[in-house]
């Protein structure tokens, strides 16, 4: 955690209300997101239990499982997720743009992508679960001699599945979001990260942080800077305790486990005697069973809702547009695959997938910490106080130019700050020219003083023997340097797979992989 | 192992302390793993050494853990373990075999011994027993390639000077004589991986066995074997797993609890955690005890809730997590941060620049760096959200306004 | 450096590949094993260190030049030679008129590793590739005739030897017919698995030369989906490559010619247990002195003890502070102040006769760049120019007489992973040809006590010995013989 966020989780803490993390949205909203809120069998894998999911929040589709063990009732399961998922998923494929490559040819790209919202980290993994759970399965038309053929559907939307939590890994990717991290990112709360995974306590310090308004928390106005004894500093933790603890008569939750995992209680008290009548073949207990499951999913289908609409509410940063252009070439190559008729995604990357898959992150990461800084004056701060970047105001400008056949100009800009940067003199220095927004570099050309730095300009003048109009600041401009590229590149240059080095183990075995060894009793 | 026998003394004392109409809570291996799992902090130590059922305790301070098995996973857990052990056992061989690469001869045979008795102390009897048997049979030159699994098997080992006794899934013994124990656990094995934190908590479980079974004499193993289902089936599969570290942890942990002398005595005479007492006397006489709370605790001990609630009113910066410490130095609260922050602590003036600088009252003073960095990052947040036309942050006190109470008197230590 | 200086004698021609003491990672009894002081002189203790040495190092080339394995990876622990082995077998590999490619990790390394080849051989052609940044490498390469410098791999082709970055050389496009015969791959245990891959393409058969004690490559991004892979690209070079050739040839170099005998047991114990090294120099053949006597002080007290022992530890009052701890930062520039004001002289097997110690030759380590940054302030107020102060990341490979830590753990409230890294505490207590002073604040064996472990256990990933908890204690306990408390 950096200092500033720190500061904030304090400040949060004594006033007893989330407290911003950023001024601007970080993370590309889809006008109409998919939200998926799964429910899975304690104590199994990838044995889903039930699920809300739908792009309106009036109307989610319940989809339950009413005897998890029985593989026929989960296949109807997965069916009918991919029913619902499916069109969803597949929406975008058709409306494309032509692009020019940096190759020359032109390339094809979809003109938005689908997205999916989860309510927590813990729903992202069970996405990646379920995907892997689905993609290596075999319908009745692919192969008719498997003894449990899966619906037909059921292996694409596992493909999907898979490329979504793929893509989730992928440093400011939109493409499969949960609410925790969605809102983790732009707010701080009273309380640990531990407990912001909690999606209940997570809100209950956010609408604490609007409890201005008298009797909206209790009725407990703030008394001052004086904290958390029972003043108004309490509130955030005190709603959250109450998400986290408070029981109902029979001692269930009243805000339930925002999944995948359920509630040990909900478990033993409600589900299991209902799914016995089940077995039983009671009457009316494949209803019973929904009933109870809607109770549980309802509360945090409502809360990812109500986190999309507070982070809705930010406006969103300048380069967050751009970031999602790659989240549309990533739907777009998957498409791209599927259509191709490429066999699902293998179990584990090979040497080189790996390595390229690592090289982009890395790159993104980069560029994310780099843009969201350059889109948002609260983070920067945060990379000014690091020693990573300094504002400050122009106190003299020098003309200076390179030595060569043919001079360019080098002016020397010399700034008061009162950052303290991590400078010496050559450290390489950027910032974003007022105007078109592209980058300017130079290097740290001398300290001359406390608090000064002088800065020797060395592009976005233009090609011509004097600078382009506008392209230095003068004396009184304020001006913010990075010490970070803003467009990183980079990355090595990979062999391909084929080509994979002795060192490495040598090009990986061909073929697709096999399914899943079927017994009688498997799970999925 | 080096357990100092320990004065009758102390175990008069930590029944007092428990009330003496309660027997010990036996300690399991859980338990003793998760010592290990916040070391620093004296108040576990104490409740769970003198054998204080931490759960009813909490219930008892009105802060319930809220820890529980769903009976879906204790079902599936048990099918899973039975069908492990099924076959007499000699596929739960093949996969120690396979997973340690063993290339001795194929097995003639796997010994089953049957170890039911009545009472823990019964059941170990019968486990010593096994275990020599088995080590007969390694010794004999025509004993053949026979292995032997003690399913369930009873260890005893010393904690704190009483004998603690332990039930391992299963104990396989090779015909070299060599333990491995053997964990059968419900997570799965997915493509070759497991989770991380999973296999961390039975690994450190396992080292409390290893450790049991060496007090046993005999030759054990460095690692682990755990079964697990494979991949989404319940088809048992396995894999090694390097306990030596864990087994050095969990070592110097056991070692530290005949410590519990000098935490019992510093608590004052007539104090009691006997959970029948009302619940502001447990709730005083808990408070004794110093604790180490961070939110790590809430996933491990029952007593979490309760000691979160004391660290919060008490504004303790470890409420937010054990990182945060890292960059504030000696500054311990939440006043003592913001005081720091707004520039109403000792040192805030040291940093030049600030414009709303209201200097230092003790200028001379080593400058604390961290009361620097504090102010430029409360000067550099206001500056920041004052650009994107967010008011300035709630607490910040207004220029002039008295600093909050607790900043005066320094706050932190 | 020496270890190749002593020419073998008759009786120690091929040796055994394998380290002879068969005591190879995993196959000890334990942390709690690890060898005692007595065995930390490692194989061979009786004979000349200078003779094992130079039977390694036969050994090594031996393997290179045999071909019969496509990789041969050395171990080299501190000081051990490891450069001087990088420069004769480059020069033994080029005489065989193979084309051989060298890869290091920094520019710097490439600099430095060219401005050794082209003083060892002036007539051997060597090529050193570089960026197309600004400043691509150092311009004293410009004064040697034999070295040609290129941002071009095609303009440097011909040449017996190509030496350049593993980033620069994973841009080089493979021709058609394999142009490099052979590689050698410099601190292959600081490159990244993903870093190999990239330029394995380049070379047929390779040397792989590092020290397995120093830091460990890292992403700033989750790699956990790859861990237990072989192929994991965050892992390192050598790990990657052995874990898909168990069979190739390792060796390791058995002395370390920087450490002195007061060093290199204690460094040898804490971080390399299972593969244990001597010093090249005995008890008393490295001397530290100082002209003008100390001032009753702490500071000088420790400074008496560093000189006397090689070790100091400069023992601050316990507190929790921030990581520019400004009393720390204080001691430190004093003792640093004090060693060069105090006319410090230094003997040993090169110069008998006592010297100077030089403003140069002291390095001061850290293990954050702020407190390296608080620290050049605090000597720059006291008027001391010239000494070296960096991070443990950017000393790793570098020498000095005598070395000033600021404990990684000093005044810390907890212990972190980075804190507790073994390759940080490893480096900053091994640069030192002298001595090595210590300054900590009191309590970091408690805080090593109420360190949480709760590590996660990740199926596949071979555990790494020493672990950083234990290193800690095993540093801090023979520390503790040499502590000089400061009020």
């Amino acid at each position: 955690m950096t200092l500033l966020a720190t500061l904030a989780r304090v400040e949060a803490a004594a006033s007893g209300r989330a407290q911003p993390l950023a001024t601007v949205r970080h993370r590309h909203l889809a006008e109409h997101p998919m939200v998926f809120v799964p429910l899975t069998t304690a104590g199994e894998a990838g044995a889903p239990l039930g699920a809300l999911v739908g792009t309106d929040p009036a109307a989610p589709t319940l989809l339950t499982v009413p005897q998890p063990r029985d593989r026929d009732l989960r296949f109807r399961f997965l069916a009918e997720l991919a029913d619902v998922l499916l069109p969803h998923l597949e929406s975008a494929q058709d409306a494309v743009e032509t692009v020019p490559r940096r190759s020359g040819e032109a390339a094809e790209r979809c003109v938005d992508a689908p997205q999916l919202v989860v309510p927590n980290a813990g729903g992202v993994a069970f996405v990646r679960l379920l995907g892997r759970s689905m993609r290596f399965r075999r319908t009745a038309e692919e192969d008719p001699d498997a003894p449990h053929p899966a619906p037909a559907r059921v292996p694409l939307l596992g493909r999907w599945l898979t490329h979504y939590g793929e893509r989730a890994r992928v440093p400011g990717s939109a493409l499969l979001l949960s609410a925790t991290e969605l809102l983790t990112r732009h707010w701080a709360t009273g309380q640990s990260p531990l407990e912001d995974q909690h999606l209940g306590a997570l809100l209950a310090w956010l609408r604490a942080a609007e409890a201005d308004v008298p009797g909206r928390d209790g009725g407990d106005g703030r008394d001052g800077g004086d904290g958390r004894d029972g003043g108004g500093g309490a509130a955030g933790a005190r709603a959250a305790l109450r998400a986290e603890t408070e029981r109902d008569a029979e001692g269930l939750l009243r805000t339930p486990p925002a999944g995948p995992a359920t509630d040990p209680a909900f478990d033993n008290q409600r589900l299991a005697p209902a799914v016995a009548r089940y077995d039983a073949g009671v009457f009316g207990a494949e209803a019973e069973i929904r009933t109870l499951l809607a109770t549980q999913l309802r509360p945090t289908w409502d809360a990812v809702w109500e986190a999309l609409e507070r982070v809705r509410a930010l406006p969103p940063g300048e380069r967050v547009a751009a970031r999602w252009e790659g989240d549309r070439w990533s739907y777009t190559a998957h498409r791209d695959r599927l259509r191709a008729g490429e066999p699902p995604q293998p179990r584990r990357d090979d040497a080189v997938t790996a390595a390229r898959k690592l090289a982009a992150r890395e790159r993104d990461q980069a560029r994310l910490s780099a843009q969201e800084a350059l889109d948002d004056p609260l983070v920067l701060a945060g990379r000014r106080l690091a020693g990573e970047a300094f504002a400050g105001e122009v106190t003299a400008v020098e003309e200076a130019y390179s030595t060569g056949r043919r001079p360019m100009p080098r002016p020397l800009v010399t700034v008061r700050t009162g950052d303290e940067p991590q400078l010496a003199v050559g450290t390489k220095v950027y910032r974003v020219l007022p105007g078109d927004g592209r980058t300017q570099g130079g290097e740290c050309a001398a300290l001359p003083g406390p608090g000064l730095v002088t800065v020797r300009l060395t592009g976005g003048m233009g090609r011509g023997a004097q600078p382009a109009a506008g392209s230095v600041p003068v004396a009184g401009d304020t001006v913010c340097w990075t010490l970070f590229e803003h467009q990183p590149r980079g990355g090595p240059d990979l062999p391909d797979p084929e080509d994979t080095p002795w060192t490495h183990g040598g090009p990986p075995a061909g073929g697709p992989e096999e399914p899943d060894r079927a017994t009688g009793e498997d799970l999925l | 192992m080096n357990h100092r026998t320990p004065a009758a003394g102390l175990r008069r004392r930590l029944a007092e302390l428990r009330g003496p109409a309660h027997p010990p809570r036996p300690l399991d291996a859980r338990a003793l793993a998760a010592l290990a799992a916040n070391p620093g902090c004296r108040r576990r130590a104490l409740l769970d050494g003198a054998g204080v059922d931490k759960a009813a305790l909490a219930r008892a301070l009105g802060a319930p853990a809220p820890f529980g098995q769903s009976q879906f996973a204790f079902a599936r857990g048990h099918a899973f373990e039975a069908r492990v052990h099924a076959d007499g056992c000699a596929a739960l061989v093949g996969l120690l075999r396979a997973a340690t690469g063993d290339t001795g001869p194929e097995p003639t045979g796997v010994e089953v011994p049957d170890l039911t008795a009545d009472g823990p102390a019964g059941r170990a009897a019968r486990t010593r027993l096994a275990l020599a048997e088995a080590d007969d049979r390694a010794a004999r030159p025509d004993g053949g390639a026979v292995w032997t699994v003690l399913v369930h098997p009873m260890l005893a080992l010393p904690v704190a000077g009483s004998p603690v006794h332990l039930e391992p899934d299963a104990v396989a013994v090779a015909p070299d004589g060599t333990r491995t124990v053997v964990e059968v656990k419900s997570f799965p094995i997915l493509d070759g991986t497991a989770d991380p934190a999973k296999v961390g908590g039975a690994a450190r479980q396992a080292a409390v066995y290893a450790l049991a079974l060496e007090e046993s004499g005999g030759p054990v193993a460095d690692a682990l074997l755990l079964v697990c289902p494979k991949d989404f089936s319940n088809l048992p599969t396995a894999a090694a797993v390097d306990l030596r570290r864990q087994r050095a942890a969990v070592r110097r942990q056991l070692a530290r609890l005949t410590g519990l002398a000098d935490i019992a005595a510093a608590v004052p005479e007539g104090v009691t955690f006997d959970v029948e007492r009302p619940g502001a006397e447990l709730a005083a006489a808990v408070a004794d005890v110093p604790a180490a709370y961070a939110p790590e605790c809430l996933a491990t001990c029952e007593l979490a809730f309760h000691c979160r609630e004391r660290a919060r009113s008490g504004g303790e910066v470890t409420v937010l997590g054990r990182a945060v410490r890292g960059e504030l130095g000696a500054l311990r609260t939440v006043d003592a941060v913001l005081a720091a922050a707004h520039g109403t602590a000792p040192g805030a003036g040291a940093e030049g620049g600030g414009p709303e600088d209201t200097g230092a009252e003790d200028a001379g003073a080593v400058p604390d760096p961290a009361v620097a960095a504090l102010r430029r990052a409360a000067r550099l947040r206001a500056e920041a959200l004052a650009q994107a036309g967010h008011a300035a942050p709630a607490p910040t006190p207004a220029p002039g306004a008295p600093p909050p109470r607790a900043a005066r008197d320094g706050g932190g230590r | 450096m020496t270890a190749t200086d002593h020419r073998p004698g008759p009786d120690h021609a091929a040796r055994a590949t394998q380290p002879a003491d068969g005591t190879g990672p995993g196959t000890g009894t334990g942390p709690g094993a690890a060898a005692g002081p007595g065995a930390a002189a490692g194989p061979g203790a009786a004979a000349d260190p200078g003779a094992a040495a130079a039977a390694a190092t036969d050994a090594i080339l031996a393997d290179t030049l045999s071909h019969t394995a496509r990789g041969v990876v050395v171990d080299s622990p501190p000081g051990a030679g490891k450069s001087t082995l990088v420069v004769r077998a480059a020069r033994e590999i080029a005489a065989t008129g193979r084309p051989l490619m060298i890869v290091a990790q920094t520019n710097a390394q490439v600099d430095d590793l060219v401005e050794r080849l082209a003083t060892a051989e002036p007539e051997l052609g060597v090529g050193r590739l570089h960026s197309s940044d600004a400043h691509p490498y150092d311009p004293a390469l410009d004064r040697h005739a034999q070295v040609r410098t290129s941002a071009k791999a095609a303009d440097l082709a011909g040449l017996p030897v190509v030496v350049s970055t593993a980033a620069k050389w994973a841009h080089v496009r493979p021709p058609d017919d394999v142009p490099w015969q052979h590689a050698i791959v410099d601190e292959a245990y600081q490159m990244r698995s993903d870093a190999l891959l990239a330029v394995a393409r380049l070379f047929q058969r390779a040397l792989f030369v590092g020290d397995p004690g120093q830091l460990d490559p890292f992403s700033q991004v989750g790699t956990d989906q790859w861990a237990g892979l072989s192929h994991d690209p965050s892992a390192s070079a050598v790990t990657a490559l052995l874990a898909h050739h168990p069979d190739l040839p390792q060796h390791r170099l058995p002395v370390s010619w920087r450490l002195p005998a007061s060093a290199a047991p204690l460094v040898s114990r804490a971080f390399y247990p299972y593969t244990p090294f001597r010093s090249g120099t005995g008890p008393g053949e490295r001397r530290l002195a100082f002209g003008a006597g100390a001032d009753g002080s702490a500071v000088d007290g420790v400074l008496d003890e560093a000189a006397r022992s090689g070790w100091g530890l400069l023992e601050l009052p316990a507190a929790h502070t921030p990581r520019t701890d400004p009393q720390a930062v204080a001691a430190v520039a004093r003792v640093v102040g004090r060693l060069l004001a105090r006319e410090a002289v230094t003997a040993d097997e090169r110069t008998p006769r006592p010297v100077p110690l030089t403003a140069d030759r002291v390095a001061v380590g850290t293990a954050h760049r702020d407190q390296a940054a608080a620290v050049r302030a605090a000597l720059t107020a006291l008027g001391v120019t010239g000494v070296t102060v960096d991070t443990a990341n950017r000393l790793q490979g570098r020498e000095y007489d005598v070395t000033v830590v600021l404990h990684p753990l000093s005044g810390r409230p907890d212990a972190t992973a980075f804190h507790l890294e073994t390759g940080r505490l490893c480096v900053l207590t091994s640069r030192h040809r002298h001595a090595c002073v210590v300054v900590c604040r009191a309590g970091v064996p408690e805080l090593l006590d109420d360190h949480p472990s709760a590590e996660p256990v990740t199926l596949g990933v071979p555990v790494r010995f020493p672990d950083g908890w234990a290193a800690q204690q095993t540093v801090l306990a023979e520390l503790g013989a040499h502590r000089v408390t400061q009020a």
